[in-house]
């Protein structure tokens, strides 16, 4: 009875603010509500037709695979190896750690206009660095936003950059969470090295670590601040993702209805991390 | 070659190229913030500059920054309580509550927070119109605990679930209330679990963007994520050393705290499922 009394503000409150926003993007996705008004002339189907015959959406569909499929397998790679060697105290890990976690904890809308400077077409120093090393020459060096396949490498790059330190956090946990007595036993039987990273630390870590990267999975897929600040989804659409592209049509073109329908192709993404860390959850819970 | 020395290679052949490649950008930020605005385009003066903190000057005296800061403030401020007014209560319940039930609840709740604010900014912006609160910074006050009481429930369950029972019990036997337990036994020993709910909630608030740039279009209410990036650079003034050091001065303090209350932050992350 207490404990009814005491969950249900929270469950009120995120129904209101969650649910029912929820449901109100899903009403307008039917609709052709323009800026200005909550409702508008019931179309059916017709938002999600148009949207899957534009090129434009259908290509935001596959950079957004693109984006966070690439940017979360190098997090994995480097939060694995990263949280490895921080696990074991040594002299000098808190200033080391301290450098590993800023990308983490500066905001990422300012960090990320950060990056707009160092990719500058004029004096990007990663141009000035590769002219040094005398990997590009200084008169026809690359524009790092200005090509396709240049911008889309770029956003990845910052996208990996600031989801490393959160991945090798949780990794740490995760890491941390097998007791002693695991290790000792299979020290005894004679398990070293990667065999027993293989057959008895890996699997023990792999829920905890497995949340990390859905989350990851999650937070890039659905995130908008770092392709929006870079390059708005250009060069020619070509790093348009989901979550710009509802935002420009949504929010620019004041098509809300459209924009909403566009956001609602995030929801069978969700639903399935959703069922993936239920099942993780339960799974970690048992061990 | 001992093994002891064989791991030290391991860990500072791998950390220190991290840690130099992760925190470059802050350093290449510092660089620039301390150069005088004409030479930041000359390769020819990439480590050799005359120093200055004009930059700095005229960011704090002459642009909106410090008002953006404020407002971020203002609005953190507030979401905070609002957070742990209906946050609190419910991580202990949850917390404590025995079964299924708890668990599933718990867990739900958690599952709302990957909800995403650029599924909800569409017609959230619509609600925030309707309600006339549309470039006021009650919208952001409105919206924000969405995301934030979700996030922090899950971190006081982690939290709550590690105070032993007993202790509660004892203080029922010695002739507390319920609720007296909770506020003299519970709160008191989860303080320092509760601060790390405070900082972790102020910084998603500070950090976040989709919310703010679609409900907010006055300068003088932007806050701090959303000024730098359109009124910085859009606006009259574009100059790269006055944005970095707009860039810097936030996010050094929050790396420090971060650092300090990273180890409590995981406790209470995996600690709320995997206990």
């Amino acid at each position: 009875m207490l404990a009814a009394l005491l969950i249900s503000p929270a469950v009120l409150f995120i129904g209101l603010l969650v649910g029912a926003p929820l449901v109100l993007a899903v009403y307008l996705s039917f609709t052709d509500a323009t800026a200005g008004s909550l409702t508008g002339p019931w179309i059916g189907f017709e938002n999600f037709r148009h949207e899957l015959r534009d090129p434009i959406f259908v290509d935001a569909i596959w950079h957004t695979f693109l984006f966070t499929a690439i940017s979360q397998a190098v997090v994995i790679v480097c939060a694995g190896l990263l949280a490895h060697a921080l696990v074991h105290a040594f002299p000098g890990r808190w200033i080391l750690r301290f450098f590993i976690l800023l990308p983490w904890a500066a905001p990422i809308a300012l960090t990320a206009i950060g990056f707009l400077w160092f990719y500058d077409t004029q004096a990007s120093i990663f141009t000035w660095f590769l002219v040094k090393l005398h990997l590009v020459s200084a008169t026809n060096h690359p524009t790092w936003l200005g090509t396709p396949t240049a911008a889309m490498s770029s956003i990845i790059t910052v996208q990996a950059w600031r989801t490393i330190p959160f991945a090798t956090v949780i990794f740490l946990a995760g890491i941390a969470s097998i007791p002693q007595e695991v290790d000792d036993a299979a020290a005894i039987d004679g398990a070293t090295g990667l065999r027993k990273f293989w057959h008895v630390s890996l699997p023990l870590q792999l829920p905890i670590a497995l949340v990390a990267i859905l989350f990851g999975i999650v937070f890039t897929a659905t995130d908008m601040v770092v392709p929006y600040i870079l390059t708005a989804g250009g060069p020619f659409n070509s790093t348009q993702v989901l979550t710009t592209w509802a935002f420009q049509t949504g929010i620019n073109s004041g098509n809300v209805g459209e924009g909403a329908a566009i956001a609602l192709f995030m929801l069978p993404l969700l639903a399935f991390v959703t069922i993936a860390m239920l099942f993780f959850a339960r799974r970690a819970e048992v061990t | 070659m001992t093994v002891a020395l064989r791991r030290r290679m391991f860990q500072y052949g791998v950390v220190v190229p991290f840690a130099i490649v992760l925190a470059f950008p802050f350093a290449w930020m510092a660089v620039t913030s301390l150069k005088p605005e004409g030479q930041v385009y000359e390769q020819s003066k990439t480590w050799t500059f005359s120093p200055t903190l004009e930059n700095y000057g005229y960011l704090l005296h002459h642009t909106g920054y410090m008002r953006w800061i404020r407002n971020s403030c203002l609005v953190g401020l507030a979401v905070v309580l609002i957070t742990l007014a209906i946050a609190l209560p419910a991580g202990y319940a949850l917390a404590r509550l025995a079964g299924r039930v708890g668990r599933s609840l718990g867990v739900g709740i958690f599952l709302t927070y990957l909800v995403p604010p650029t599924l909800l900014f569409l017609p959230l912006s619509r609600v925030v119109s309707e309600l006339h609160l549309g470039d006021r910074l009650w919208s952001l006050i409105l919206v924000y605990p969405s995301f934030t009481v979700p996030f922090a429930i899950w971190l006081l369950m982690g939290f709550f679930k590690s105070i032993p029972q007993e202790l509660e019990d004892a203080a029922l036997i010695d002739g507390c209330s319920r609720l007296g337990a909770l506020v003299r036994i519970v709160f008191p020993i989860s303080a320092p679990g509760i601060l790390t709910v405070v900082i972790f909630t102020f910084s998603l608030v500070v950090n976040e963007f989709v919310y703010a740039i679609t409900f907010i279009t006055s300068s003088a209410n932007r806050t701090l994520t959303v000024g730098v990036p359109t009124d910085l650079i859009r606006g009259d003034l574009y100059n790269w050393p006055g944005i970095m050091a707009a860039i810097l001065i936030p996010s050094i303090p929050m790396a420090l705290v971060y650092n300090a209350f990273l180890n409590r932050f995981i406790t209470g992350f995996t600690g709320g499922a995997f206990r």
